[in-house]
């Protein structure tokens, strides 16, 4: 897979001179500052930017992702008529836009928490790097299979945006009216598997069981963390985010190998 | 020695749309072939199928005597030249050209003459791709698909917005390639520049060759002494 580390250096380098990674890095890199100047303490400071890492990370991965592939189709057939193989390409271009993307949030979070924070905000912060990353991962696969599918980039976007969308705002107004129109039914069971479905409620319960305030937002996040318990309901959650990650990455990958260009 | 390309009996099918049916063409050593055919004839789905972008339904492509297959290995004889590139916005010329040349493997070729006949300057070279103009992109599509020999050459539609200066020594440079050997197909839309450059046309028209043979043979068939009466010719027959 020599190649594919070729091909990872190329998008690298061109991706770390590109205004809009670097600019959405300076815009962790503010907030986070902001937050722990006027924010209150530690804490608090997770619990805000979680907020906004569950918003953001999954709208910019998946729509700076499906642009970022329609735009390189030229140069992707270009690389593919030289003795490249697919997956090779593929695996390299897709770690050369989720590596930046994902440095610059967890540069952007983690310079100003190094500055500002005391030692008792290494975990929070930590977790929270780590589900941006993961978020950042699983966005940006998705954004490759709808590249990879849709020829017209109108279509892709649509398609981006929509599981963004079912994700991020959609998903909570569901999982409340299942909740009330089974209040009669044990819904446990229910409610896990809906959080399974769901990667951004996956990193919401990641980070609230170990900022040990599972209780205290969201329904299913309380339910995980009754039901597993902490140490397992983390590993069930990021193991789930993997499983999030890997899925879409590779449909995105046979649809590539079989694709016509 | 056989061609160093042949295509035989290729087929394909997007949905229902046949795009491709059994075309057979083979390139020779040392000639120019030109590709000719209206608009939607297959004319491109010919060449990504030869460049592994298409998996054709049926028929076999063979480079240097060998059937291509999933190993993108073959690719290394063949310098390919698009018709209109893309290049990543933020990476200079010479990093395009370095991660083409790395690609490839093998030792990177010496080039700095090519670059310089298509008037490609070290400061060019040294902006980032996305301040260069089409033309300059064109060349530095030009010096990509030259540069290894490869000895299978595809120019897709090669001197379109090229300044007429750079066009004449990239057709200069397509002679020099045929004529030590490599097999050139090409695509134009300018029938002089086809009269001017081929040896042999392949003229394609709804995913068959309708002809295939010298400018003197096509000349021979149609009464026409222009390529371009001879091409408009063969439309009409056709038709």
């Amino acid at each position: 897979m020599s190649a594919a580390r070729k091909v990872l250096g190329y998008s690298l380098s061109n991706l770390l001179r590109n205004w809009w990674v670097l600019g959405y890095g300076l815009l962790f890199l503010f907030l986070t500052d902001a937050l722990f100047r006027f924010g209150g303490g530690g804490p608090r400071v997770a619990a805000s930017l979680m907020n906004v890492v569950l918003i953001v990370i999954p709208l910019v991965s998946v729509v700076f992702g499906t642009l970022y592939f329609s735009n390189s189709r030229e140069f992707i057939e270009l690389l593919l008529a030289q003795p490249v193989s697919r997956p090779a390409l593929f695996t390299g271009l897709y770690f050369g836009l989720a590596l930046p993307l994902a440095a610059a949030f967890a540069i952007g979070v983690a310079l100003p928490a190094a500055a500002h924070g005391g030692a008792g905000l290494m975990r929070p912060v930590a977790t929270l790097v780590a589900a941006g990353v993961l978020l950042t991962f699983v966005f940006t696969s998705v954004a490759f299979l709808a590249g990879v599918h849709f020829e017209d980039r109108a279509k892709g976007l649509g398609f981006a945006l929509l599981v963004w969308f079912c994700c991020a705002v959609l998903y909570d107004g569901l999982i409340l009216l299942v909740a009330t129109m089974f209040r009669d039914y044990p819904l446990e069971p229910a409610l896990l598997a809906l959080t399974v479905l769901n990667p951004v409620d996956l990193a919401r319960v990641l980070l609230l069981l170990t900022l040990d305030a599972a209780a205290l937002m969201g329904y299913t996040g309380a339910v995980f963390g009754r039901f597993f318990g902490s140490a397992l309901g983390i590993a069930a959650a990021a193991a789930a985010l993997l499983i999030w990650t890997a899925v879409p990455f590779l449909l995105g990958l046979r649809g590539f190998n079989r694709k016509d260009f | 020695m056989s061609a160093p390309l042949v295509v035989s009996g290729l087929r394909k099918q997007f949905g229902r749309l046949r795009v491709l049916e059994g075309v057979d063409v083979a390139l020779d050593a040392g000639q120019v072939t030109a590709l000719v055919g209206p608009n939607a004839a297959g004319k491109s789905t010919l060449i990504k199928s030869i460049l592994g972008l298409v998996r054709p339904d049926a028929g076999t492509i063979a480079v240097l005597g060998e059937t291509i297959g999933a190993d993108p290995h073959y690719r290394r004889f063949i310098g390919y030249m698009p018709q209109a590139a893309r290049y990543p916005d933020n990476l200079t010329g010479d990093e395009v050209l370095a991660l083409l040349a790395d690609l490839r493997g093998g030792q990177a070729p010496h080039d700095h003459a090519l670059r310089a006949s298509l008037g490609l300057t070290a400061e060019t070279l040294a902006r980032p791709v996305r301040t260069l103009s089409g033309g300059t992109r064109q060349k530095l599509s030009a010096v990509i698909a030259l540069r290894h020999e490869a000895p299978v050459l595809i120019l897709d539609e090669p001197t379109a917005g090229l300044d007429p200066l750079t066009s004449s020594h990239l057709k200069e440079l397509v002679r020099q390639r045929a004529a030590s050997g490599a097999a050139v197909l090409l695509t134009s839309h300018v029938m002089a520049e086809v009269e001017e450059l081929a040896d042999v046309l392949v003229y394609l028209v709804d995913g068959r060759v309708r002809f295939s043979g010298s400018l003197d043979e096509l000349r021979l068939r149609t009464g026409q002494r222009r390529v371009e009466r001879a091409i408009a010719h063969l439309m009409r027959e056709v038709a």
